[in-house]
């Protein structure tokens, strides 16, 4: 059982956080990424061609955050690969250990660098999220049998900042019942959408069923608000909070404080089970903005604790 | 040559009776509901549980949207002048009478063999039920 696991389990609460994506460099480039943000984070995702941009894969990624002595979340996205494939990477994962998969259908090949790409998408998120619990019962998807059976962590992504807004939280509960146990919610910059998402969820009781962990993305620079107000897929962002930006004497600090605003608000809703951050920064801006939030580095928690408010 | 159509293949080349009234009713379906429903012919029919709104349509063909990417305007991420296809899928799921709810069912991979072949003649026959051995064991699946 990965040590994330235990934790949503005892219904202690937990970071996690976006490994920058690697290219070259290697494992060292790995150790140099995690420096500033291990003591805090308790699982580090591996990414899986972000925004359809090519980088290493998220399995070598995640063999090599196990060799850093850090505990994996594979993504998994169905764009590039066919379920052959995403079979063999689940069964790779588990070969080395690696028990957190998150399950995501993944951004159209158009929103990369390299639109031409045949997109595959042979099976979608949800059903991703059941094939890895059809290999936890001991098969392939044929039926041929796997001996002895992998066991994961599963995880998926939604987004609450996207329409049918209504619909959002249904969506999450089809995932539930496929078999996800936490959903790391999109990266929102509508904090009345994730409001109205938390509650539903609350109310329904499906945030007793799998743990929900909204995302704060950290950037720093007014072309990186752009970036992301502009370029990925399934992220609206209000023109206000662009210009506030824009209009900042320090692009910085505007973009760290806008951060603060949203973790704090996202902490304050019903059933949340822990934070992501994603950051752009290349410091300590993780570490940093848990400090501010009154959220211990993981050894202090662990030693401590520090609760969510709900067991799953 | 004795035979008068030359360009007819021999008897043993050419598609049994059943194969020929399959081909026959994939094209009648293709003829209706193709212009009704923009239908793809994925020979697995699952009109009744996304409100009459094919899947297929989706640029990424989710059985089970709609994805993370859909615009604030309710546009589709790939296509940002067409409206998201599971939008409207659930927009008119809700108004459906008999299968109301029925868009919350986890909707089984698509079979690829099955593209082009009539989704009547599956559905009478329950080839489109057939589900790899994995899945079928797996629990909490609607066929």
């Amino acid at each position: 059982m990965s040590n994330l696991e235990r934790k949503l389990a005892a219904g202690e609460f937990v970071v996690t956080a976006e490994l920058p994506v690697i290219d070259g460099g290697g494992q060292g480039e790995i150790l140099r990424q995690l420096a500033p943000m291990r003591p805090f984070v308790d699982a580090f995702n591996a990414t899986d061609n972000p925004s359809a941009h090519a980088h290493c894969s998220p399995l070598a990624v995640a063999i090599g955050l196990i060799q850093a002595g850090v505990e994996p979340v594979m993504q998994l996205a169905c764009r590039d690969r066919n379920r052959l494939a995403l079979e063999a990477d689940l069964l790779g994962a588990a070969m080395h250990g690696i028990e957190n998969i998150c399950c995501l259908t993944g951004d159209d090949v158009t929103a990369g660098d390299e639109p031409e790409t045949r997109r595959v998408f042979d099976i979608d998120g949800p059903q991703l999220i059941a094939l890895a619990r059809v290999l936890e019962g001991g098969r392939y998807l044929s039926g041929r049998s796997i001996t002895p059976p992998p066991h994961y962590l599963i995880g998926a992504v939604e987004n609450p900042g996207a329409p049918p807004y209504e619909y959002r939280v249904r969506r999450a509960a089809q995932k539930a019942l496929a078999g996800a146990r936490f959903l790391q919610l999109q990266i929102c910059y509508h904090p009345e959408l994730l409001e109205r998402f938390m509650r539903v969820a609350s109310d329904t009781g499906l945030s007793e069923r799998l743990a929900l962990i909204p995302s704060i993305c950290i950037l720093r620079t007014v072309g990186g608000m752009r970036f992301v107000a502009t370029q990925v897929p399934g992220i609206d962002v209000p023109p206000e909070t662009v210009a506030r930006v824009e209009n900042a004497g320090d692009a910085e600090v505007e973009c760290f404080e806008i951060a603060y605003e949203l973790a704090c608000h996202a902490l304050a809703q019903p059933g949340v089970a822990g934070l992501h951050f994603i950051s752009f920064r290349r410091d300590a801006g993780i570490a940093k903005l848990c400090t501010r939030l009154g959220i211990p580095p993981r050894l202090e928690r662990e030693t401590n604790g520090y609760s969510a408010s709900v067991a799953v | 040559m004795s035979d008068s159509s030359p360009a007819r293949p021999p008897a043993s080349a050419r598609p049994h009776a059943p194969a020929r009234a399959a081909a026959l009713i994939a094209r009648a379906e293709h003829a209706i509901k193709g212009p009704v429903w923009g239908c793809q012919m994925c020979g697995q029919c699952v009109l009744h549980s996304t409100g009459l709104t094919c899947p297929m349509n989706c640029p990424k063909t989710l059985r089970n949207g709609p994805c993370g990417g859909v615009r604030a305007n309710g546009h589709c991420e790939v296509k940002p002048e067409m409206r998201c296809v599971w939008l409207k899928a659930y927009e008119r799921s809700e108004r459906m009478p008999g299968w109301r709810g029925h868009i919350d069912d986890l909707r089984p991979p698509v079979d690829n063999r099955l593209k082009g072949t009539s989704a009547w003649v599956n559905l009478i026959t329950g080839r489109d039920r057939q589900l790899p051995a994995g899945w079928a064991a797996g629990a909490d699946v609607e066929p």
